[in-house]
């Protein structure tokens, strides 16, 4: 119906019924993505406020505004419980439970890399690794949850803890840190190598101060995905080193547990006795959240779409 | 070969001087431990320990879940009744008396049993499996059709500009936090569902879906998009010279080529979704009954196999029957999952060996 027989690569550009219906599924992912987007912004921005970002959380027993002009008047069935005040202890414990997390993945799941690409041979043990870090990344995180407080609350005495959490956090980046690397390693040419060894470098040298610096916008953009990944991780810090409110608020040691913005946000919205009493709250808390996990994973876009532009040139 | 000749002969082949030899002198010990020291520290050696975490793990996570859910699949060895039985009869507390049941059994029973009421220690987790099809399947039904198309938009129709806007947007989207879908599904989808079908709640199964859909389809679209992408340019350019249409050559050449890559992307997200938890636990309303086996099923609140791990950890005494019962729940998702990840790679590298071209 549409043939013609000059103009054949010209096929392509020719708008046809194709494209508007194929067009209409992305149309509808972008307008959910914008919607989720649109809808925090526009309901959290409002709350947003220096002192929302640098306060500590607060309850108040009072009806309507915190010190507000009922505060003595009020009869008892009126009673509210208001969180107000600021979630600067939630920022701290998710940026703590992170930097621990990605202080533990990182040297592992490079080095790792680092083992699988450079001195393992093909063959039967390496395809297994590979499937085996493939079905880690896979398992589900409620999992990771109740075997961190299993393990390491429980049987290693940890408890609810920060430092359970790094760990179990650290476990959940590992298999994105892994691949990210590997894949960075493998798109180094040979001859970089070859280079270094001819040299007179040895293999662990070449791969120390040739392989690894070449490597680094792939490693950083596989770092920075896993930390957006773990910082928008609730189910697995769930029961192993999360709390709603403690009274020192920021964890005095390892040991104690920390308050993190996801699980802030889960309990604010759904278990705490004043959900959905105090909306705008939850929806700045949410818009926070969302800003930090999104501004790490457009880094890690920024930083590989960089770095593929200059691997073209190689 | 029998158990006795076996080790008759593993004995066979043993030194014989191994008792009577004289023990190697300590000099020769220290250089053989010093050459296990260098071995280990060499480079090779420590990043070889490193690799082996992640298998390690797996192992311990794989471990402590089978450890701690053992007492249900013992207990349940008696059929799913005999607890309920003795909790009924006032002797909860006894539950332990059940410890010597058949293992095997008590994982049948566990995995068939129909009723999930932890309050009368009534431990079938039939209930939450269903629950969780039916959210993934609905799930599966809104984001497979509207993943491919997707995919084939981006693949085929897109111009290059564009695309490179859009596909970083639909790695944005699997970057939000799952606790910022569940809280959006709360507030804004939750209300609405209840008053488009005029439900009493909401809180739906079809709640669970359409917020797992979105968020299981960039999965379905960066991978999908890759197949296609990844199939040579001669069939395409083989199938125009022919004088197919481009939608021809689309539906006809590409899509068969990569179907294959396709399925594994679903394969995935089904994985995926399958374990989600924090959006279904708050959209998905958690009632713990079977749904019905009709259009009605996705109009009634579920409590996927996720939602109950969290939802009912917290209120379970650490070492009770339902603490390992929730245990046992884990463990059948952990190996849903693995199977159902391990299914997607076994495909994906058929497909990367067919184009031979790493995705």
């Amino acid at each position: 119906m549409m043939e013609s027989k000059t103009e054949l690569p010209t096929v392509r550009k020719r708008v046809g019924l194709g494209e508007i219906i194929f067009s209409i599924p992305t149309l509808l992912i972008l307008a959910a993505f914008f919607l989720i987007l649109g809808v925090i912004v526009y309901y959290g921005a409002p709350v947003i406020s220096w002192n929302f970002l640098t306060g500590t959380p607060g309850f108040t027993m009072l009806y309507g505004e915190p010190f507000g002009p009922n505060f003595l008047y009020s009869e008892p069935f009126n009673l509210q419980i208001l969180p107000y005040g600021g979630i600067l202890p939630m920022i701290f414990g998710t940026l703590a439970l992170v930097s621990g997390a990605i202080g533990i993945a990182v040297p592992l799941g490079v080095l790792s890399a680092v083992y699988l690409n450079e001195y393992l041979k093909e063959g039967l043990f390496k395809s297994f690794i590979n499937q085996v870090i493939g079905n880690l990344a896979g398992v589900p995180s409620i999992v990771f949850g109740i075997f961190a407080f299993t393990f390491f609350s429980k049987q290693l005495d940890f408890g609810v803890s920060l430092l359970s959490g790094w760990f179990v956090l650290g476990f959940m980046a590992l298999p994105i840190i892994i691949k990210s690397t590997e894949e960075a390693l493998k798109a180094i040419p040979r001859g970089f190598r070859e280079a270094s060894l001819a040299l007179g470098a040895t293999k662990w040298e070449t791969i120390t101060s040739v392989v690894l610096p070449v490597a680094t916008p792939g490693i950083s953009t596989g770092i920075i995905l896993g930390i957006g990944r773990i910082a928008g991780e609730t189910a697995a810090i769930l029961f192993a080193a999360s709390i709603f409110y403690q009274s020192s608020l920021y964890p005095t040691n390892v040991f104690q547990p920390v308050m993190a913005l996801t699980y802030h946000l889960y309990y604010e919205a759904t278990s705490s006795p004043f959900a959905g009493i105090n909306r705008p709250y939850e929806f700045g808390t949410a818009l926070v959240l969302l800003g930090i996990v999104l501004l790490f994973s457009i880094i890690a876009i920024y930083i590989r779409t960089k770095s593929q532009k200059k691997r073209k040139g190689w | 070969m029998d158990l006795i000749g076996r080790l008759r002969k593993v004995f066979r082949n043993l030194p014989v001087d191994v008792l009577t030899r004289p023990a190697p002198s300590v000099d020769v010990l220290q250089l053989r431990g010093k050459e296990y020291l260098r071995r280990f520290f060499s480079p090779e050696g420590f990043t070889g320990v490193c690799a082996l975490s992640s298998f390690i793990i797996t192992i311990l996570i794989l471990f402590f879940l089978i450890q701690q859910s053992l007492p249900i699949l013992q207990e349940m060895g008696y059929g799913q009744y005999a607890l309920p039985l003795l909790s009924g009869l006032g002797y909860g507390d006894y539950a332990w008396i059940l410890n010597n049941g058949n293992i095997v059994t008590g994982l049948i029973n566990f995995v068939t049993g129909s009723t999930w009421y932890p309050k009368y220690l009534s431990f079938g987790i039939l209930p939450l499996i269903a629950g969780t099809l039916v959210v993934v399947g609905g799930a599966m039904l809104i984001a497979v059709p509207i993943g491919i198309f997707s995919a084939i938009h981006l693949s085929e129709y897109c111009p290059l500009k564009i695309k490179n806007i859009i596909k970083p947007i639909i790695e944005l989207l699997a970057g939000i936090p799952s606790v910022v879908y569940g809280f959006v599904g709360l507030i804004f989808l939750v209300p609405w569902l209840a008053g488009v079908f005029s439900l009493r709640s909401g809180q739906t199964a079809l709640a669970g879906s359409i917020i797992l859909s979105i968020m299981i389809l960039p999965t379905i679209v960066t991978i999908s998009e890759d197949a296609i992408s990844a199939v040579p340019k001669e069939y395409k350019e083989a199938s125009l010279a022919l004088g197919a249409t481009h939608f021809q050559t689309v539906w006809k050449v590409l899509l068969p080529a990569a179907i294959s890559g396709i399925t594994a992307s679903i394969i995935l997200a089904v994985g995926r979704a399958l374990g989600e938890t924090m959006a279904v636990l708050m959209v998905c309303g958690g009632v713990a009954n079977m749904p019905p086996l009709s259009l009605q099923m996705f109009f009634t609140s579920v409590k996927p196999m996720t939602a109950a791990i969290a939802a009912e950890m917290g209120e379970t005494a650490v070492g009770s029957v339902h603490y390992s019962a929730l245990f046992g729940v884990g463990l059948v998702l952990f190996g849903i999952t693995y199977l159902v990840n391990f299914i997607a790679d076994l495909i994906n590298s058929r497909f990367k060996k067919k184009f031979g071209r790493a995705r």
